[in-house]
């Protein structure tokens, strides 16, 4: 579905990503690993076309780049890690901007397709009750099952994470990543996503990128890529034994 | 609170039954009061193309006041629905001509155009109008351009404090251009508090035809100035071409506010009062909020000029001084308001 092919991404004097080259067919998971700086949310940002960048990002073999912003987003969704929401939208209708790129005019926003994918989108974020409510007012578990509700709604065939549970609760974190898995179980569709907690990456992915230093030191199947030796290289430390010691808390 | 997407048509008889009675309000009130009954008689004359009876009543009406407010009303709604949609592009409520240094800068164009007497070859009427244009949509490329330079998240703080200060240094640069063709241009208060005095009916309809382009362009972009409400990065995630709006709207909205500063010089924040009040009432939705503004927009500034011609009366207060007082505190409010929040 993805082909990334030969990507830099570069930031003045600053190379943030480097020859980087994967590719994400249907039912994956992709999980972009490596330590702060590796240049995984920079790669994200490029297949998202909010980073500048050379190289070639083709979905189903058409480039990215020369795609037009509401034919793109109807292929590829993003759901970020933080949201600043300054006026007070409701639920709603910041779910309702999701139907954008299905939807075109001032008035022709009626149709039953768009209302039965808001509806559904609230429901299985759990945000229907609160759907009148105004956005200033929720928490930041709330907002950011909205932003999840947004994505959902605009239904795109991949899925753009970007640590989307880093300052949620645990109960977030699993409900979002659970209702993740679910989503993707639909045929023709991929997620790709930067996971800083590696228990998550192994949990929920099928596949992985390792990035150091903005270049990947390797990438395949998840099992083969997160072993202990490309891990310990990476982040220049024991990683299984400190996750061990993490969890032998809990004995 | 359920809100619906668009305004009933309800909504729209009202607000233009308060937009035709603050227009009467206005025609009747001032330095010499006419009765509502004698203007009747004058618009029915008008109408039925009866010579107008004599005194002073007809010609104060029709050659004086009834252009005066017409402007007045256009320029409101010009203004208020060009702050509203600058405030959703940039998800900034302080944003406003005259808070980001835009209309500042459309009064250099104009002055500029006056004192060195530059006209357009195929537009020799207009070349005050163009020269004004064109000075605030570099303004507001000049702003925007050096706040994504110091801060690219174009915070709230960044970009105001870049305006104002832009703002005092083309005022500066305009304060000299005057002092040396003193003879050829207006008054440097016109300039800096605006006024609408002495306006005639060719000017309201410069300000008919630009207000009625311009507010068709940003209502049909209500939807894509949602988005960048919520964010830019967000608008482009959902699919908005977020360059072409962008460029737009700052288009857009830099024809409207050069059309009003030539016509009625530099009249500040009502396009920081009256989105934030309609904000406050009808929520941020834009398909809702921009319709709204225009007539929020040209009751308000009627109001404001009928307080600046009867306060006083008969000496005339500039409009911007009643719109600024009004402005500044509001600016305060919402400032207060959105520190708070964080």
């Amino acid at each position: 579905m993805l082909e990334v092919n030969n990507l830099r991404v570069q930031y003045d004097d600053f190379i943030a990503v480097d020859s980087v080259s994967f590719s994400v067919e249907e039912g994956q998971w992709l999980m972009l690993v490596g330590p702060n700086g590796a240049g995984k949310s920079t790669v994200l940002n490029a297949v998202a076309q909010t980073a500048p960048y050379t190289g070639e990002i083709l979905f189903d073999g058409k480039n990215l780049k020369t795609m037009r912003p509401d034919q793109r987003a109807t292929q590829i969704g993003v759901l970020s890690q933080n949201h600043f929401v300054e006026y007070s939208f409701t639920v709603e209708e910041i779910v309702r901007l999701g139907r954008y790129s299905h939807t075109r005019g001032f008035f022709s926003e009626k149709g039953t397709d768009n209302e039965e994918a808001i509806e559904q989108a609230l429901e299985k974020t759990g945000m229907t009750e609160q759907r009148n409510q105004s956005v200033l007012t929720l928490s930041g578990g709330e907002l950011q099952r909205t932003f999840l509700a947004q994505v959902l709604a605009q239904n795109p065939k991949i899925l753009l994470l970007d640590e989307p549970t880093n300052h949620l609760d645990l109960i977030y974190q699993k409900q979002t990543f659970s209702l993740i898995r679910e989503w993707l179980h639909v045929p023709g569709r991929a997620v790709v996503s930067v996971v800083h907690d590696l228990s998550l990456a192994k949990l929920y992915g099928t596949h992985a990128i390792l990035l150091d230093h903005g270049k990947a030191v390797s990438s395949g199947i998840l099992s083969e890529i997160l072993t202990p030796e490309n891990l310990n290289e990476v982040y220049k430390m024991d990683v299984g034994a400190w996750m061990k010691t993490l969890l032998s808390t809990w004995d | 609170m359920q809100r619906k997407e668009h305004l009933s048509f309800l909504t729209y008889l009202l607000l233009t039954a308060a937009l035709i009675a603050t227009v009467c309000l206005c025609v009747c009130l001032g330095s010499v009061n006419i009765p509502l009954a004698e203007i009747g008689r004058i618009i029915r004359n008008v109408l039925s193309r009866t010579p107008q009876e004599s005194g002073v009543g007809a010609s104060i009406i029709l050659s004086v006041r009834l252009p005066r407010v017409l402007c007045v009303a256009l320029t409101g709604a010009s203004l208020s629905v060009a702050g509203a949609a600058m405030q959703g592009l940039l998800r900034n409520p302080l944003a406003d001509g005259s808070t980001l240094g835009v209309s500042t800068g459309a009064s250099l164009g104009a002055v500029i155009s006056i004192a060195f007497g530059i006209t357009f070859p195929f537009l020799p009427f207009a070349g005050t109008m163009v020269m004004a244009i064109l000075f605030a949509f570099l303004s507001l490329l000049f702003i925007l351009g050096l706040t994504y330079k110091l801060d690219s998240s174009l915070s709230t703080n960044t970009i105001i404090l870049n305006g104002v200060i832009f703002a005092m240094f083309i005022s500066s640069i305009m304060n000299i251009i005057i002092t040396f063709a003193a003879d050829r241009v207006q008054h440097i208060t016109f300039w800096t508090m605006g006024s609408l005095q002495g306006s005639d009916y060719l000017d309201a309809a410069v300000l008919a035809v630009a207000l009625a382009a311009g507010s068709l362009i940003l209502i049909s972009n209500a939807r894509e100035l949602n988005a960048f409400a919520v964010g830019e990065e967000n608008a482009s995630h959902i699919g908005v071409n977020v360059k072409r709006v962008k460029l737009t709207v700052l288009i857009t909205v830099s024809v409207l506010i050069g059309v009003c500063v030539s016509i009625g010089g530099t009249i500040g924040f009502v396009g920081l009062v009256t989105p934030h009040m309609v904000r406050m009432v009808a929520g941020p939705n834009h398909k809702r909020l921009l319709p709204l503004s225009l007539f929020a927009g040209a009751i308000f500034l009627m109001l404001a000029d009928l307080v600046a011609r009867i306060l006083l009366n008969p000496r005339e207060l500039p409009i911007g001084v009643v719109t600024s007082i009004v402005g500044a505190i509001v600016f305060v409010v919402i400032f207060y308001r959105s520190r708070k929040r964080r």
